[in-house]
């Protein structure tokens, strides 16, 4: 019980206590019985005030004394509208909510029925003011006061600046001020949304609130008010333009049509159906809506534009994804005599816009060619599938096959379309940045302060991302080292938040590692003897061992067919959606704690050798994905699985609902599931029945 | 206790109000026994509070608050009746009321907590809207609830208290950033709350043992994996076999 203390009552108090419950039990059933035939005279409203003197919380008690103001004000509407007397009944309404307040200055019944009794427009709102500043003087965080400030300054009228001049003062009193830097924020969110498009403006406010809250930052470092602000103000700081950032294929390339089934790697396999679809991928530097074939353009010889539907890969906001993509079909009559060119126009139409309100204006194109492969129409039906093998020494590092003509085409891809870059952002944002990266090491050369760590590493993160969008830097370099270092730094000084820096950090890796081509290089390598018949040889990215806990911005991977992230601390695979190509996957020994972690994979359609052993599925009785995936729960799938045909396999749709979700769209060739707590034979069988496609499941031969 | 109009209030004779509504649902969701109640009676009350806006009154008296409409959807999501209210209008108001940290208050405009945080990720999970937050930017927000005593607040700059391991945590859970805490730490801080003479469990140690904080620090332990408990669901607040029974029972 918040603020008593705990001591075993002696005789006495026990004894008073229980008097105490029988008091107020009497008083409750005499309140009831006044409720229920709804008698309102004068003793009667005394017993409830009474009440609600002593338990406050005693709601009924609440609706009981607004029936009794207007059974009043009914009365005296049929006679004359004394304003006197309706005043003098609300002022005692006031006056009960004012002890009652005291009693429990967080009663929510309490600051509600004041409410009610202004919003009737008798009261004084002056009075209320007074009020207010008088509580807000003893507690400056009771959010009811705040609340109830809100409600009594829109009934006045009063102006967000003069608001804001409020939140000023109450800071200036105490910087630690939580309460009055959140108001602060959503009153300037507020005029900027006013004031409308005057950037000039906004930018001069934005600059000003950097220096107030330098000020709390300096006095005390540690208080956490100041820097969540300061956040925001990043935050706003860096609002830019959406653009887009690559695609698949990428411009300027020209391809053999890479197939959705994986026919590449596998020629031997009977594909699944005759179309010939190949994916289009579009990655925007942010998530935008708006996507569709007005105002994103395909002219091909063989395809209508009409007829393409661009699907969002990742829900996120309202619809918004980062990622957008579209199959494309080759019609039958397409052969390997002929390239097929296709033209795509980003952005024709200013339509496309991101969650932050700004559009799309800069119109890209992408223009690449297909050619089809004369080995198209051979699949010779029910070879053997050779397993698919993760060791070391089915890989050859990228040095040995420097020459490989199609290592360097994939290499190739990796150059983003030029013309995105330019206009999108802003030279004021790096101006700031730049400045406040500044402050901030003042400040850590005579504090050792954690969030103001957190905040260098960030800021220096948004600092680098404002320079790969090409804005003109000063020759200002990126030092992932020392962005790096800070994490590190963090991980030591506050270890109880250890896995939210590694978390960060795993971005910071990943960029760093796809920063330049020179550095994915280093984690290219060639499956495959470039002499074997089988397999074309293939080039995987190898990003295992490297402590990586999450996936992040793929923009610079989008050609990647196979991908090893074993050996790391991966618990989300939150990214993967947008990697097409992926045929192969690797994710084992990792901290993948259930099946519903894996629903990224759901949209890649190439799928067919996936590696999730050594995980921890099975081991955990909370699923934290469960939220984030769709699921009965959370009213996001329909309730027609057939699930029946799997029943006879002993499985319980209770227990497996999330294989049966996750696993009845994916057409994979080889599965290892093994070292999971899950795993058992029911699972096992369930598994080949729900993917007729599986041949190799933990090494075991379908037959 | 029901009152003619289809909702429950707090005990016999007491006016009826959506909170003991959906304590009254999920009393009898635990014992199986939802078929006692008049279904369409009981989601008509309500459903019949939604406003205009998509936000929820918490009763006749128009009281709104992101409270209720966590209890709105959570009732009706365990009656099977969600198609009563307009679902996207009570997400947009509930987007409305999220903050530029990341939070959510009880109205737009009101500060974040971690009581109305708990009640909005909820929402927003039941009806399949989470990827409407900020996880990394909320779960920054609710990680450094975390004290150096190991216990967990609810808003910066105010002591922990046993309550928010329910309210935090579920939340963590919900958007997956729950490895962002030290769950250890926490476990040993719920524990030094109980009164080990005569039962029970306080907001924090040596403060006085009441219901309400035992049910907080036992759900709170659940949710940590702590050994001998039965799991508990972050966005309903059952055990987690109920809500299966209920979600995917024939």
């Amino acid at each position: 019980m918040h603020g008593i203390y705990r001591k075993t009552p002696s005789q006495d108090e026990q004894e008073a206590s229980a008097l105490k419950a029988i008091e107020l039990r009497d008083l409750q059933s005499q309140f009831l019985h006044l409720h229920h035939n709804k008698i309102y005279t004068k003793e009667a409203l005394e017993t409830s005030a009474k009440l609600l003197e002593v338990n406050p919380e005693h709601y009924t008690g609440w609706n009981y004394r607004k029936l009794a103001v207007q059974h009043f004000l009914n009365h005296q509407s049929e006679t004359e509208a004394d304003s006197e007397s309706i005043q003098s009944v609300l002022n005692e309404e006031l006056k009960v909510v004012e002890n009652a307040l005291k009693k429990n200055f967080k009663s929510y019944g309490a600051w509600y029925h004041r409410k009610w009794v202004l919003s009737k427009g008798h009261s004084s709102t002056d009075n209320e003011l007074r009020l207010l500043v008088k509580f807000q003087k003893l507690d400056s965080r009771n959010f009811n006061a705040w609340n109830y400030r809100r409600f009594i300054t829109m009934l006045k009228k009063i102006s967000d600046e003069e608001e804001l001049q409020y939140t000023t003062d109450m800071i200036y009193d105490n910087f630690s001020n939580y309460s009055a830097w959140h108001n602060r924020s959503v009153l300037l969110s507020h005029l900027f949304e006013k004031r409308g498009e005057r950037q000039s403006h906004k930018e001069s406010v934005l600059e000003e609130e950097f220096e107030f809250v330098r000020n709390a930052l300096f006095t005390d470092p540690d208080d956490q008010s100041g820097w969540f602000y300061h956040l925001w103000l990043l935050d706003q700081t860096v609002k830019l333009e959406p653009f887009l950032l690559s695609s698949w294929p990428p411009h300027g390339s020209s391809r053999s049509v890479d197939y959705l089934d994986g026919r590449n790697l596998f020629p031997s396999m009977h594909s699944l159906s005759k179309d010939r679809m190949f994916p289009l991928v579009l990655y925007f530097s942010e998530p935008v809506e708006g996507v569709n074939s007005s105002t994103v353009t395909i002219e091909c010889e063989y395809y209508a534009n009409e007829d393409v539907i661009w699907r969002p890969l990742s829900a996120n906001k309202f619809g918004f994804s980062q990622v957008w993509f579209t199959y494309l079909n080759l019609p039958d009559e397409v052969h390997s005599l002929k390239d097929c060119h296709v033209k795509v126009f980003v952005a024709q139409f200013p339509d496309i816009v991101s969650s932050s309100g700004f559009s799309c204006s800069q119109t890209s194109h992408i223009v690449f060619s297909l050619c089809v492969p004369s080995h198209d129409r051979e699949h010779a039906e029910g070879q053997t599938v050779p397993r698919f093998s993760w060791k070391d020494k089915e890989f050859y590092s990228h040095a040995t096959q420097s020459h490989d003509a199609s290592l360097l085409r994939s290499l190739h891809q990796l150059k983003i379309a030029e013309e995105s870059k330019s206009k999108a952002a802003s030279d004021w944002s790096m101006k700031i940045i730049s400045n406040e990266i500044a402050h901030c090491r003042e400040l850590l050369s005579s504090t050792n302060c954690k969030i103001g760590k957190l905040t260098l590493a960030r800021l220096l993160m948004a600092q680098n991302k404002l320079i790969s969008y090409g804005i003109p830097n000063d020759g200002i370099e990126v030092h992932y080292e020392e962005i790096l270092g800070l994490y590190h730094d963090l991980m030591k000084l506050d270890p109880v938040h250890i896995c939210c820096y590694e978390d960060e950090s795993s971005l910071v890796l990943l960029k760093q590692v796809t920063s330049s081509m020179e550095s994915i290089l280093r984690y290219c390598y060639q499956y495959g003897d470039s002499t074997s018949p089988r397999m074309y040889p293939c080039l995987c990215l190898r990003l295992n061992g490297l402590s990586l806990s999450q996936i992040g911005s793929v923009e610079r991977l989008l050609w990647i067919q196979m991908l090893d992230l074993s050996h790391n601390k991966i618990r989300s695979i939150e990214g993967l959606e947008a990697l097409q190509l992926l045929s192969c996957l690797n994710l084992s020994n990792n901290k993948i704690c259930s099946f519903t972690a894996l629903e990224p994979l759901r949209s890649l359609k190439s799928l067919k050798v996936l590696n999730i052993s050594y995980n921890e599925i099975g081991a955990h009785a909370v699923n934290t994905r469960r939220y984030l995936c769709s699921s009965p729960m959370t009213h996001t799938v329909e309730n027609d699985w057939n699930f029946k045909e799997f029943t006879n396999s002993g499985v319980k749709l209770t227990n497996h609902w999330d294989v049966f979700f996750i696993f009845r769209d994916l057409n994979l060739i080889q599965l290892d599931i093994m070292g999971n707590a899950v795993v058992n034979d029911q699972l096992k069988s369930f598994l080949f029945k729900l993917m007729p496609s599986l041949k190799w499941l933990d090494g075991e031969n379908r037959n | 206790m029901s009152v003619c109009a289809g909702g429950f209030g707090g005990n016999i004779g007491h006016d009826p109000h959506l909170l003991y509504t959906l304590s009254a649902i999920q009393v009898l969701a635990l014992f199986d026994k939802i078929e006692v109640l008049d279904i369409e009676k009981v989601s008509n009350y309500i459903a019949g509070l939604q406003n205009e806006d998509g936000s929820f009154s918490g009763d006749m008296w128009g009281e709104v608050d992101t409270r209720f409409s966590y209890i709105a959807i959570c009732s009706l999501a365990l009656l099977h009746q969600l198609d009563k209210i307009n679902v996207e209008k009570a997400v947009k108001y509930i987007l409305s009321c999220q903050n530029l940290d990341g939070g959510f208050g009880c109205t737009p405009g009101a500060e974040s907590h971690a009581g109305q945080i708990f009640c909005c990720v909820g929402a927003l999970a039941i009806t399949g809207s989470l990827h409407h937050v900020d996880e990394d930017l909320l779960g920054w927000w609710l990680c450094e609830r975390q004290v150096k005593s190991g216990g967990l607040n609810g808003r910066p700059e105010k002591l922990p208290d046993v309550c928010y391991s329910w309210w935090v945590l579920s939340s963590l859970i919900m958007i997956d950033r729950v490895h962002w805490i030290d769950k250890e730490k926490l476990v040993k801080f719920i524990l030094d709350c109980q009164d080990k003479e005569n039962g029970g469990i306080s907001d924090r140690p040596d403060d006085a043992v009441d219901v309400f904080h035992t049910y907080f620090g036992v759900a709170g332990l659940s949710l940590l994996e702590y050994p001998g408990l039965k799991a508990i669901d972050p966005a309903y607040a059952l055990p987690v076999d109920v809500i299966n029974r209920i979600f995917l029972g024939n």
